[in-house]
């Protein structure tokens, strides 16, 4: 059940000129939260922006002793809301509403975990890492963006035993180009017989491709899709995706509450 | 110190409706908020049958505001009285269930099925919404065609009947007279403006369909004033709604004629408002010596200034 919270801003982060890393102090998200659920957070009492926006929980803080404590939020700064995010200060409260949403289904040895991030698609996949880590999963993080310089965390993973491929548009790190091409060249290369879950989460078009690919191998792929909304609750109806249905047509499901965190074969990709 | 407000043979015990379109069915914050502590629940725009309604992105902020055109993406009546009319009655929620149609028939039949369902406390006529092709507003922007609908209803129901109008015309009070002629218990206004945004680097409209509909804080003074303009023209209790996001706005509106007041935009914002209105009412209450809400309801000092 979900929680909303003021919560205090403990952390921030600048990774770049673009991307941050926020911090809040909120314990009961932090507990409750799974991996690839999001908040519904927003800084201060503007009118302009209006509405919170959502983001996936990025890591879990924990004390010393192991509780849970707060949050971190992966955020590209992109708009007036994001804006605020990069800008804001210790000691701000951000209203923060979560954990929201269906989470991933985290699988167990001998499958092996492929994370497939885009840009700030990297977002869900530090707590998913962490978890399927400690669960003793051998998990790859297929992670590709723009730059060199707009690979962030990539000591946090290693730390975790995460392998990593890299791609870049510029060839400036890692292979240069888009990341579904080396999660299609090792796909064809593994046997059937060994077990393989993907997790995607990056721009529509990566999304799209990482799916048509996983399709093509016969292999199970879960995305975390991103949509504008309104309440993160189910309220609005304003982050529908088309999905299939059991009748075999496809319906809009709210990413909210059905995700955001979808069977990428059942998603009709316009 | 009494909230409570009657809209027709319905008695509310405060003036606080979740508006139609922003709370889902109820249920999805049925764990958050407490149903049975609010005035009402309008539920989500049934028609006859499910809608897909418009592709996403559906919404798009704007100072002050947001413009959508979810196109009314619903499980159709009957499902809605299957599966989540027995929830809401198990919450003890007030239900208001907004009822829309694309032809004069389709809003009787809805109705019908409404009022023989066991929890439906009162039907809110959706002749306003600006988002679908057929229907809704083309029968709320004529006073005949709103004539029209609110008696055939009329003549289907005894629950309370609200026609919710737009604010898409000239002269809004007559809408709400035509509605009152037609044997409408009370009406509530306004649905959102019409409206339209563009993306200047691509020169496409931001959200699917095109246009959509403003609500939030930027259009409250608007509608602040319509309600107004109704309150001079019809005896019918209003139901008033338009960017309220605190108690001095939701007092605003009662002053301003409403005996109740629905809130929407604000509510996602912050899904626990409901509770802060409460109390800054009663506070309000408390200040202005106040033992009865509805006293206040239209009691606009227009010499204040003079």
């Amino acid at each position: 059940m979900p929680v909303d919270v003021a919560a205090e801003i403990i952390s921030n982060r600048a990774l770049s000129a673009d991307y941050n890393v926020l911090g809040l102090s909120a314990p009961a998200i932090a507990a409750a939260a799974r991996p690839g659920q999001f908040v519904m957070v927003k800084i201060g009492t503007t009118r302009d922006p209006l509405l919170r926006r959502p983001f996936s929980v990025f890591e879990i803080l924990r004390s010393s002793d192991g509780t849970p404590s707060g949050i971190t939020l992966l955020s590209k700064r992109i708009g007036p809301s994001t804006s605020l995010v990069y800008d804001a200060r210790p000691g701000q409260i951000a209203a923060c509403l979560g954990p929201l949403g269906r989470p991933f289904t985290v699988v167990d040895p001998p499958a092996e975990a492929w994370m497939v991030a885009g840009g700030v698609g990297l977002a869900p996949f530090a707590a998913l890492a962490e978890t399927l880590r400690a669960r003793g999963v051998k998990t790859t993080l297929f992670y590709g963006a723009r730059r060199g310089d707009e690979l962030f965390y990539l000591d946090f993973f290693r730390g975790l035993g995460v392998d990593l491929v890299l791609t870049t548009e510029d060839g400036s790190a890692g292979e240069r180009g888009r990341i579904v091409a080396p999660l299609d060249a090792r796909l064809a290369g593994r046997t059937a017989d060994l077990p393989v879950m993907i997790y995607a989460c990056g721009p529509e078009g990566m999304l799209a491709a990482t799916a048509k690919t996983a399709a093509k191998y016969s292999r199970p792929c879960q995305v975390s899709v991103e949509r504008i909304m309104g309440c993160g609750m189910g309220g609005c109806y304003s982050c529908v995706v088309p999905m299939r249905g059991d009748d075999g047509k496809f319906h809009h499901v709210r990413s909210c509450m059905a995700g955001p965190v979808l069977a990428a074969d059942q998603i009709r990709w316009d | 110190m009494d909230l409570s407000v009657h809209i027709g043979s319905l008695t509310l015990k405060n003036p606080l409706i979740a508006a139609s379109g922003c709370f889902g069915y109820g249920v999805e914050y049925a764990d958050l908020v407490d149903l049975s502590s609010l005035g009402g629940v309008a539920v989500k725009g049934l028609f006859l049958n499910e809608r897909e309604g418009h592709p996403a992105p559906r919404i798009v902020e704007t100072p002050a505001g947001m413009v959508n055109a979810i196109g009314l993406q619903g499980i159709g009546v009957r499902r809605f009285v299957e599966e989540k009319l027995p929830e809401l009655r198990a919450r003890r929620a007030t239900v208001i269930v907004n009822v829309c149609g694309t032809t004069v028939d389709e809003y009787a039949e809805v109705s019908r099925i409404l009022s023989d369902a066991e929890g439906v406390d009162a039907i809110e006529l959706n002749i306003s919404c600006p988002n679908i092709k057929e229907g809704g507003i083309q029968f709320g922007c004529s006073l005949a065609g709103t004539h029209d609908v609110v008696s055939a209803v009329r003549k289907v129901t005894r629950l309370p009947l609200i026609p919710k109008l737009t604010p898409n015309v000239t002269d809004v009070a007559s809408f709400a007279r035509a509605s009152e002629d037609a044997g409408a218990d009370a009406v509530s206004l306004v649905n959102t403006f019409l409206a339209m945004v563009l993306d200047v680097e691509t020169r496409r409209p931001k959200i699917s369909n095109g246009m959509g509909g403003l609500s939030g804080p930027a259009i409250r003074p608007i509608a602040v004033r319509m309600v107004y303009e109704c309150r001079q023209t019809v005896k019918i209790p209003i139901i008033g709604m338009g960017g309220i996001t605190d108690a001095r706005d939701a007092l605003e509106f009662m002053i301003a004629g409403a005996t109740a007041v629905q809130v929407g935009t604000a509510h996602f914002v912050d899904p626990l408002i409901w509770g802060k209105l409460l109390d800054g009412i009663r506070s309000y209450m408390e200040r202005h010596n106040i033992t009865r809400l509805a006293d206040i309801v239209g009691t606009v000092n227009d010499h204040a200034h003079s």
